[in-house]
């Protein structure tokens, strides 16, 4: 009767001596490949580094001019490029410049990043069924599985810091512009595809004429999801030394300070609100040919 | 008759998991409807055989699930035969690698759809580039042959729209440009004109039959609909359930159907307006056609019916451009004609 009342367990040192030795061997890697792994994001923290200085060195004025200029290229919409000079010198005057600063150089960093992987990884998954069953499950698993926990593992590999800070973000950002990289790429019109191969299209002439223009509204709903998602890791990535209005949030959190959890708080969803309307007007906006008929 | 330009033989199509082992099947008198219930497998083609002649329009027609697109996407390739051999040019298109193809189909072939294919995203003007683009010529000839045959199917002034911006027709006179731009041999014609209107369709058909009185291309042409291919085609063949009925001349095909389901399919034309008096005349033979009633070799008889009607002659003298007499009709043969 014992064996229906009491799940059978692993024994508790055999279970330990299990966990004991994943967390060693894990810990040797790391010991002899830290360094290495380290020095190849060298580059990443370099431009990170230099853009967060080039941020946060530049007089107020220019940086809110710079913004909405992008904004105006972005949308051509005066509401939102007033609204983001607004915004951003509100950031300004209730003492958040600074962190503001780096919460916008680490989420452009972390973009520009996933972007560069994630358009690769859909086109590769949208070209082969195998790659699209190998890579599916793995995006799934990045989606679902608590932040917290692959903190672990790279906290043991690379320490405290901006780069470990980096990845996690994108880890937790870059699925779906694979996803929507890959769906945009295979609901393209059999057809068109046809007619471009009639004309005797290599692979390459078929991607980059046809598939990749016609996907490009799915890919920015894709790259739109990433920014947005980026933004909501800044808390976590605080937590490991990103500097930013995490910070602040977590020293909100662990003191009861509501005003400055609150204020940080909404710094992080005006960020937010800007970078979403500005990419989804250029998104549209690049789609000149969906506009209605004019016949 | 001129020499031939694309030939097919023994070509077979079966889609499903082991279309070898559907062939076989196929080859042992399987038809198409028990193929697909007992052995999962769909019967494309069976044993097409057609020779098309250059500078004619090769028109195929048939139902719809008769084989006709697959039959034409054979010919450039986009679709691979289970077994059989198609040749242009005297050269076997099946022995091509990747890239030979690719050339082959930049060069010799260009094509046209049903549903247009348009690039959405590309404006007049670059759709009709599209075929030069790939041939990789230089940027300014390539414009100004796109202006070229834009003007040519009367779309000037619309080199910046958008294909979506276009009515049905515009769009596949799109089409048509970016074909004919590619300057090919052959053309490739998926029920270009299906999708449009009657009188749109009437329109683009006539810029075809304008185009190819100058350029004399080797058109092969799929329609489902029989008057299109009597209006258009120098010959026709007639598919059905992936297997030719009938292959032959309009005439030919119009007044000896050969099977029951050619002799169905040509019982509704209209037979005054397809028909010349060339096709329907007889031979002189020492008939006195001095005082007789005179027509063209190329008039269709609905152009001289009513006069027919009113005057009642009982012989019709049917004279060429140089008004030679070439041939007679007899009223008796023009009735039993129509009457059929």
């Amino acid at each position: 009767m014992e064996f229906f009342t009491k799940f059978p367990v692993m024994e508790r040192i055999a279970l330990m001596e299990m966990k004991k030795g994943i967390d060693l061997s894990f810990r040797q890697f790391s010991r002899e490949y830290g360094n290495g792994i380290e020095a190849f994001f060298d580059p990443l923290l370099f431009f990170l580094v230099w853009l967060e200085k080039l941020l946060l060195n530049s007089p107020w004025p220019i940086i809110i001019l710079v913004i909405a200029i992008l904004a105006w290229f972005g949308s051509r919409s005066w509401v939102l490029v007033v609204g983001s000079a607004l915004a951003f010198m509100l950031i300004g005057y209730f003492g958040m410049w600074n962190d503001c600063m780096a919460t916008v150089a680490i989420i452009t960093v972390c973009t520009t990043l996933c972007i560069a992987v994630g358009i690769p990884l859909g086109v590769l998954m949208s070209k082969s069924d195998r790659a699209e069953k190998t890579i599916l499950p793995v995006l799934d698993m990045m989606q679902t599985i608590p932040s917290f926990v692959y903190l672990v593992p790279i906290l043991m590999l690379l320490g405290i810091g901006k780069v470990p800070g980096l990845i996690a973000v994108c880890i937790y950002a870059v699925p779906p512009i694979i996803r929507l990289t890959n769906l945009g790429i295979r609901e393209v019109d059999k057809e068109t595809l046809e007619a471009i191969d009639a004309f005797g299209a290599t692979t390459w002439q078929r991607l980059t004429k046809v598939q990749i223009p016609l996907a490009l509204p799915t890919i920015f709903a894709g790259v739109n999801q990433t920014i947005m998602m980026a933004l909501a890791m800044v808390v976590i990535a605080s937590m490991i030394g990103v500097k930013g209005l995490g910070v602040p949030i977590l020293r909100a959190i662990s003191n009861q300070y509501l005003a400055l959890g609150l204020m940080n708080g909404l710094a992080i969803v005006a960020l937010a609100i800007i970078f979403d309307r500005v990419s989804q007007h250029y998104g549209k906006r690049i789609q000149k040919h969906r506009e209605g008929r004019n016949l | 008759m001129s020499a031939v330009k694309i030939k097919i033989e023994s070509l077979y199509k079966i889609f499903g998991k082991n279309p070898k082992e559907g062939m076989e099947h196929v080859k042992n008198g399987v038809d198409k409807a028990e193929l697909l219930e007992k052995y999962n497998h769909v019967l494309g083609l069976k044993d097409i055989n057609l020779d098309i002649h250059e500078k004619s329009i090769q028109v195929v027609v048939g139902l719809s699930g008769s084989g006709k697109s697959t039959l034409i996407r054979h010919i450039n390739r986009l679709i691979e035969p289970t077994s059989g051999k198609i040749t242009v040019d005297r050269t076997d298109v099946m022995s091509y690698d990747k890239n030979a193809l690719r050339n082959f189909r930049r060069r010799k072939t260009a094509m046209v759809f049903q549903r247009f294919a348009l690039m959405p995203h590309m404006t007049v003007i670059k759709n009709v580039s599209l075929g030069l683009e790939m041939q990789g010529i230089d940027p300014k000839e390539i414009e100004k042959r796109a202006l070229h045959w834009i003007q040519k199917v009367g779309l000037s002034g619309y080199e910046e729209r958008y294909p979506q911006h276009l009515s049905g027709g515009m769009q596949q006179r799109v089409g048509l440009a970016r074909a004919l731009a590619n300057d090919s041999d052959i053309l490739l014609m998926d029920e270009p004109f299906s999708a449009l209107d009657p009188l749109i369709r009437k329109d683009v058909q006539e810029i075809l039959l304008e185009i190819q009185s100058e350029l004399n291309k080797t058109v092969v042409f799929i329609t489902h609909d029989l008057d299109e291919a009597l209006k258009l085609g120098d010959r026709i063949a007639i598919l059905k359930d992936g297997e030719m009925d009938q292959e032959g001349l309009p005439v030919d095909i119009l007044l000896n159907p050969g099977t029951e389901y050619v002799r169905k399919f040509v019982e509704d034309v209209n037979r005054s307006r397809v028909l010349r008096s060339k096709h329907i005349m007889q031979k002189v033979n020492g008939i006195d056609l001095s005082r007789a009633f005179v027509v063209n070799e190329n008039d269709f008889i609905e152009k001289f019916i009513d006069r027919v009607v009113t005057e009642k002659p009982s012989m019709i003298a049917v004279q060429d451009k140089q008004n030679k007499n070439v041939g007679c009709i007899s009223s008796k043969r023009l009735s039993e004609i129509l009457k059929k």
